[in-house]
């Protein structure tokens, strides 16, 4: 047999027939399901009639609407409430398993997937949040779809698909002190463009990427669709066997083993070739501060503010006046000079028990300055309750920062977790587009550490000299 | 789903890069549990002034672009999160064909699953269309799915790429889900041979 790259080999055993043009049926093992991008599709199902294939292979959960404050009150805006309140009936009218609300394994959708053991290597996962991404630092390939194949998922278990393209990104070398996955993937991003992953799927390699805990490559593959990306992946290695073993949903016994020598094969083979190949040095990368409107406008905090002017593409120069414009910022002032009202930790990106460890570590002992607002957002309950018995929640609060329930919050502020126009937020979410965290709002991607410092400086720091 | 043949319309500009889903519809308009109503929430910050009132210098609050069924607009259209609610509000508002040098996948693939036709130009075409929808009122363009071409005024053709199967389907309006429940006996095969190859993905949970 051909040499394969580890994507051809999920791709092909997921094959259910192909067209000589290449359109494939392509079967899906997991979706994931929450309140947002689902409503439509089960009514999809009812207009037509139709039943879901195989319930017990979809998980649902409410995320990006539940309040992060006391739940025990409900949800004071009634538009959330209905979708919510949606999401259940719809659950229960087609058999689909729910976390609800008030569940302690209720969290952020691509949080909780890999925490139950749902999330699997060699399998497809899909759901509709263009984060889905996230799955593959399992070595799954996983994928955000829009509204309508959530419908066409559940209904046949399946997806039309053109089979894309392969992208290996290779970093190699160790990270500088407190440098993160993080500050790996927005450095990609920078380096390739918000488009530069277009119509692939990215295998990251290297040795920088084996050294990553499964909580920093779920990081690293989560922000592959802020590169273009549908898909990241990282093959499975004695770490994922290890993060996944035990887990409620994992496979276990007899099966867990007979499972663990079908993900040992899950590796690109020696002589495979990729269509295009990116190659970074991990010493090179400086923590990343984003400073514009788009992931891409992202640079080391030891830099500057770009200067339009010095920019010979119009397009490019165009989009950082609007940038600049809507952050409000100079060009050519330095990053450690811009200063901050709010911080954000938290998200699908940077929400997991490792991120909200090496923050608590790092706001020890420390205040958040009297002119900036600090919240903590666990990306679910059982990553809350975990910190909380590790005493990390006292840590955070004694260091002024708010300490909430689980959910998406403000990473895109469609609860009641929302920037005011003007604000200023270092956030450990993947998104800086305009208004994203509220209209007016305005948003610096950053690693944990990153805001943490930040939020104790009142400005950005570079991380590798602080604490 | 409805069919998309051939459309002569007016044209709209959008001149910006990267217009991600967020602009096309904001967070606040995704509570919904419907597909329509959503042209209200459509660019709704960028349609407004720092008062709140409408801005006039935003193409859709001018008058000549009012009636417009195709956008026209620049690279890596649609970029960010999955909202299948952005194609359905450019619907809402009438615009059944963006035409871009790019698109972001996921944006690329929810238009044909409502009608809606993207076309991908070489991004010299799109220069020289964006400057004459600035400048010559009433611009219309010819999008002709068939021929896989878009006819400017002057007559001048530029032919695009799409894939076969989704122009198939959207040349005829096919429901997507009924087509593969066709395919149903070949499923149900490729799930009796995967169980026995990897009987640990069907242990389904309840």
């Amino acid at each position: 047999m051909a040499a394969q790259t580890l994507f051809e080999k999920i791709w092909e055993s997921h094959v259910v027939r192909a067209e000589p043009d290449g359109t494939t049926l392509l079967y899906v093992d997991r979706q994931l399901v929450h309140e947002v991008t689902s409503p439509q599709a089960f009514e999809g199902l009812k207009l037509s009639g139709r039943r879901p294939r195989r319930p017990g292979a979809t998980l649902a959960v409410p995320d990006h609407n539940v309040p992060t404050t006391d739940r025990t009150v409900g949800i004071a805006d009634p538009l959330s409430a209905k979708q919510i309140q949606t999401l259940e009936e719809n659950c229960r009218d087609f058999g689909i398993t729910l976390f609800g609300m008030n569940d302690i394994r209720q969290g952020v959708v691509h949080v909780i997937g890999p925490e139950q053991g749902f999330t699997l290597p060699g399998t497809t996962i899909v759901c509709g949040d263009s984060h889905t991404s996230t799955h593959g630092a399992f070595g799954a390939l996983a994928f955000g779809i829009g509204t309508s194949e959530v419908e066409h998922v559940l209904a046949t278990q399946c997806l039309v698909q053109k089979r894309p393209k392969t992208m290996e990104i290779r970093v190699d070398g160790a990270l500088s002190n407190l440098c993160s996955a993080k500050d790996v993937i927005l450095a990609i991003i920078g380096k390739i463009g918000t488009a530069g992953g277009t119509g692939y799927v990215i295998e990251y390699t290297g040795s920088a990427i084996r050294a990553l805990s499964m909580e920093g490559r779920m990081t690293l593959c989560n922000m592959s669709i802020e590169a273009g990306a549908r898909a990241g992946m990282v093959a499975p290695d004695e770490k994922t066997i290890a993060y996944i073993k035990g887990r409620p949903l994992a496979p276990k016994g007899e099966l867990f083993e007979q499972a663990v020598r079908a993900w040992q094969q899950l590796t690109t083979d020696a002589n495979a070739s990729y269509d295009a190949t990116v190659a970074l040095k991990a010493e090179g990368i400086a923590p990343q501060v984003s400073w514009g409107t788009s992931p891409g406008m992202v640079i080391g905090v030891d830099g500057k503010v770009p200067d339009p002017h010095t920019m010979a593409d119009e397009n490019t120069r165009k989009a950082t006046e609007q940038a600049l414009a809507y952050m409000g910022l100079t060009a050519n002032m330095l990053i450690t000079e811009i200063t901050i009202d709010k911080v954000f930790i938290g998200s699908c990106t940077n929400a997991r028990i490792e991120d909200l460890r090496l923050a608590a570590s790092l706001a020890k002992g420390k205040h958040v300055a009297k002119t900036v607002h600090a919240m903590v957002v666990p990306g679910s309950g059982l990553v809350k309750q975990q910190a909380e018995q590790e005493g990390l929640d006292q840590l955070f609060k004694e260091a002024g920062f708010e300490w909430r329930e689980a959910g998406c919050s403000m990473c895109l502020a469609m609860n009641a977790d929302v920037l005011q126009p003007g604000e200023r937020c270092a956030s450990t979410s993947n998104r800086n587009f305009e208004g994203r965290q509220g209209a007016g709002g305005r948003t610096h991607l950053v690693s944990p550490a990153m805001a943490v410092a930040a939020a104790v400086e009142g400005h950005f720091v570079d991380i590798r000299n602080w604490a | 789903m409805q069919p998309f043949t051939s459309l002569t319309g007016l044209v709209a500009p959008l001149d910006r890069v990267n217009v991600d889903t967020d602009q096309i519809i904001p967070k606040q308009f995704l509570k919904t549990i419907k597909r329509t109503g959503l042209r209200e929430g459509l660019f709704y910050d960028w349609r407004k002034q720092k008062d709140g009132s409408q801005d006039p210098a935003f193409f859709l609050n001018q008058p000549r672009f009012q009636g417009a069924t195709i956008l026209l607009t620049r690279d890596n259209f649609g970029c960010g999160s999955s909202r299948e609610h952005a194609p359905w509000a450019l619907l809402d508002q009438g615009f059944r064909c963006i035409i871009a040098p790019s698109f972001a996948d996921i944006f690329y693939n929810n238009c044909f699953q409502n009608g809606m036709l993207p076309v991908a130009l070489k991004a010299d075409d799109v220069l020289a269309m964006m400057n004459d929808v600035l400048t010559k009122p009433g611009y219309q363009l010819t999008v002709d799915l068939g021929s896989q071409t878009v006819t400017t005024p002057d007559g001048t053709r530029s032919y695009f790429e799409i894939d076969p199967f989704r122009k198939d389907c959207l040349y005829h309006g096919l429901d997507a889900i009924g087509l593969t429940l066709q395919y149903e006996t070949t499923i149900a095969a490729y799930e009796t041979r995967r169980k026995a190859e990897a009987p640990w993905l069907f242990t389904d949970f309840r």
